[in-house]
């Protein structure tokens, strides 16, 4: 009881009220972050209504394997996020730390994946604006694609990264006893934060990877 | 009106702590927004600096005082300096920061850390800026247009835009923060319907900052990898689309007009009520407007666009929209002035900025008409006439509202009075200034003056006079201000809690308040602004 006494910022009255007001407060944020991204989907929209070959012959450049694999890899760490919520909400300390590292492990096996696909795309000299280089036609419309492909993936992985630090955060309070029965709002609401960053990668991935099967 | 004062109350939030760190590192919402106004007080005159070189530029036909690089640079700082860094957080983060917990019955905001480090980035966005303005300055207009800001230009683009995208962050966090307090932290009794209706245009003020900035910040964060890396995602000789970039700017940057003057249309609420010693007439038209512009605002922004390659039906959509948004402000316009209808007016220094106020604006307001027809915009279009028409709300609407919401605010903020003498002076001094600077404007705009050349011909000599002369006016007409505030500080006479007898929790606290607002929460029981009941009890 003590420690939820300690976890009451002055501002609030209660408990109900700060964690209220917390769960609020990212539901706003990701609000912002729906918008951030919304203008990286509306260039990708633009683009790829302009330059639909373009688009679809790169797409075949990129790593499907990787990318599904990855993309299981996301769920994946949904679930063990969500886990970590619900420990939290019980009071479990050793299931929550568990799950959060859990959650963090596969986070970085994504980035891991994600960096071995970047260094893969620079070997293949696919990088615009460091090395690309593309013999066919429909030059500019292609690197345009790929241009996209690492601004949107990038901001995706550096969210990934926030995300990973924030879970670290939750590990060393979690290992302190921070969290209780009645005090588990930041663990719900940066699980709140990392589902978001997964969901936006369940969008990036069709759009960047599959387009060019069907061709 | 209320009784004599003759001494302070002994501890307040600003003599609770003492010493630089206890600034720097509050969480205090009352000291944070003194923080604010301090900085955004500089920013201003910076800002006014670089508009003096422009008006004094243009006082001649010939390029003569400023090499046309130069000019480019200096109306460029002007417009990024006086909208990102004195317009958007003027009011919410100075005037909002200090009354808006008060306003609520609440100890301070949800989050009192975040709403610090809003400050703290707004200071390193700033500091960018500074820095830009040290070593040479930045020449693409405000908007940063592609491909000029991309490719073309000599300027320093990349660290103008990473102060913009920084401070967009402290604009993005401010909002936030009060959209959650006005959510969890209203006092009990306080409903959504008795809301003071400067809380209702902050709340709509705070949604289009969260929903509209991160879209600027992804614009410029573009415009940045492009310059870098010299890659092409606006660029059109790479396939680019620099419409595109004109689209996703005017997303955030239209609404972000609704940014500036959304805070201003509540601080005229609160004054014209005071000061009339009405309630407001139609409080949920008022209240309801705010939202609506707030909506209606995120669907006009290609009347920015009228003469680009936009479809010609996407032009008729949103010229059509463009009029539409003129209802809830006319409702405003409207009820303000219905307000005054029979109301016991007195004609002290916030009053006079607020008669100010709804009458440039309405000029401004009605310009904006004109302009949001097609046609008329094409003969317009980057002419002085688009110059008047936004300082007319710019300055002659949100200005206005500000350095009335400064004088109305200050006795609260620090305990003591000004001398109303020189404020009414003062605030004469900026209507007329204001005035004789930008009604020219409309005339040589109408003519066909176009806006962002150092040089213009002899015909539009008399007109640029007048308007250089209006300038300098308008200059004093803020120093004066400045100079009786400071002296204030010690030698005006003690405030009281409510000077003013207005309504509002606010001002049932002791002036200065002290750090945690109340003694123990307020309970609300009666509606907002019930002035007829005092005039009652007085008879």
């Amino acid at each position: 009881m003590s420690e939820s006494t300690n976890a009451l910022a002055h501002q609030f009255d209660d408990l109900e009220q700060q964690a209220r007001s917390n769960t609020l407060g990212m539901w706003a944020f990701l609000a912002t972050e729906v918008l951030f991204f919304g203008g990286l989907f509306t260039a990708y929209v633009v683009y790829r209504h302009a330059f639909p070959e373009a688009f679809a012959v790169g797409s075949k450049h990129m790593d499907v394997v990787a990318g599904t694999v990855n993309t299981a890899v996301l769920i994946a760490s949904s679930l063990m996020m969500a886990l970590a919520v619900q420990s939290a909400q019980l009071g479990l300390r050793r299931p929550l730390i568990m799950f959060l590292l859990l959650t963090m492990t596969l986070g970085a096996v994504f980035l891991g994946i994600k960096a071995w696909e970047y260094h893969h795309k620079y070997v293949e000299n696919l990088v615009p604006g460091v090395n690309f280089v593309w013999e066919g036609p429909l030059r500019n419309q292609v690197q345009m694609l790929f241009l996209l492909y690492f601004i949107m993936t990038g901001t995706h992985a550096l969210h990934m990264v926030i995300g990973i630090c924030l879970l670290t955060y939750l590990v060393l309070g979690a290992r302190r006893g921070r969290f209780s029965r009645e005090y588990f709002f930041p663990v719900e609401i940066i699980g709140l934060y990392w589902h978001f960053v997964d969901l936006v990668w369940i969008f990036l991935f069709p759009l960047l990877y599959l387009i060019g099967l069907h061709l | 009106m209320s009784p004599i004062v003759t001494e302070l109350p002994k501890i307040h939030y600003l003599n609770a702590a003492y010493g630089l760190k206890s600034w720097l590192l509050t969480t205090d919402h009352k000291r944070i927004a003194i923080l604010y106004l301090i900085t955004v007080t500089l920013y201003f005159f910076l800002g006014g600096f670089f508009a003096l070189l422009v008006r004094l530029e243009l006082m001649t036909p010939a390029s003569d005082l400023l090499r046309p690089e130069t000019y480019n640079r200096m109306f460029t700082m002007h417009g990024i300096v006086m909208i990102f860094f004195f317009l958007i957080p003027a009011i919410p983060a100075i005037i909002g920061n200090f009354v808006i917990p008060m306003m609520l019955g609440a100890r301070d905001l949800a989050f009192p850390r975040l709403n610090l480090l809003s400050w703290y980035l707004f200071m390193a966005g700033g500091l960018f800026t500074l820095y830009v303005v040290v070593i040479g300055g930045v020449d693409t207009g405000w908007t940063f247009y592609v491909p000029y800001s991309s490719v073309y230009s000599n300027s320093y683009v990349v660290a103008t835009g990473l102060g913009v995208f920084i401070t967009g962050f402290s604009s993005i966090l401010t909002g936030l923060n009060f959209v959650v307090t006005t959510h969890t932290m209203r006092a009990p009794g306080l409903t959504w319907g008795r809301l003071p209706l400067f809380m209702w245009s902050l709340y709509a003020t705070s949604l289009v900052q969260i929903l509209g900035t991160p879209v600027l910040a992804i614009a410029v964060a573009l415009v940045g990898i492009e310059r870098i890396w010299r890659v092409g995602i606006f660029d059109p000789s790479l396939g680019g689309d620099p419409i595109l970039y004109q689209h996703l700017f005017w997303f955030y940057s239209h609404p972000a007009v609704y940014i500036m003057v959304l805070p201003a249309f509540g601080v005229v609420s609160e004054l014209v009520q005071t000061f009339s010693r009405k309630r407001i007439f139609g409080y949920k038209f008022v209240a309801g407007a705010s939202i609506g512009i707030a909506v209606y605002g995120f669907l006009v922004w290609g009347h920015h666009m009228f003469t680009t390659r936009q479809s010609v039906y996407a032009g008729l959509i949103f010229s059509f929209l463009s009029y539409f948004i003129a209802v809830p402000s006319g409702i405003k316009v409207f009820n303000w002035t219905a307000t005054l209808y029979k109301g016991s007016v007195s004609y002290q220094t916030p009053m006079l900025y607020t008669f100010g106020f709804i009458g440039l604006f309405t000029i401004g307001g009605l310009t904006g008409l004109f302009l949001a027809a097609m046609g008329l915009d094409l003969h317009v279009h980057d002419t002085y006439f688009v110059v008047a028409h936004f300082h007319y709300i710019m300055v002659g609407g949100t200005v206005m509202a500000y350095l009335g919401a400064i004088h109305y605010y200050w006795p609260k903020m620090t305990g003591r009075l000004y001398p109303d003498a020189w404020g009414r002076f003062a605030a004469l001094l900026v209507f007329v200034g204001f005035n004789l600077t930008f009604f020219p404007q409309f005339l040589a705009g109408y003519l066909g003056m176009p806006r962002r050349y150092a040089a213009y011909p002899e015909e539009f000599h008399l007109l640029n006079v007048m308007s250089t002369a209006g300038a300098s006016v308008l200059a004093v007409g803020y120093l004066v201000p400045l100079i009786y505030l400071l002296w204030s500080l010690r030698h005006a006479p003690l405030a009281g809690p409510n000077p003013w007898g207005a309504r509002g929790l606010e001002w049932q606290t002791p002036s200065p308040p002290p750090t945690f607002n109340f003694e123990k929460t307020p309970i609300v029981t009666d509606e907002t602004y019930e002035y007829s009941l005092e005039e009652e009890e007085v008879v």
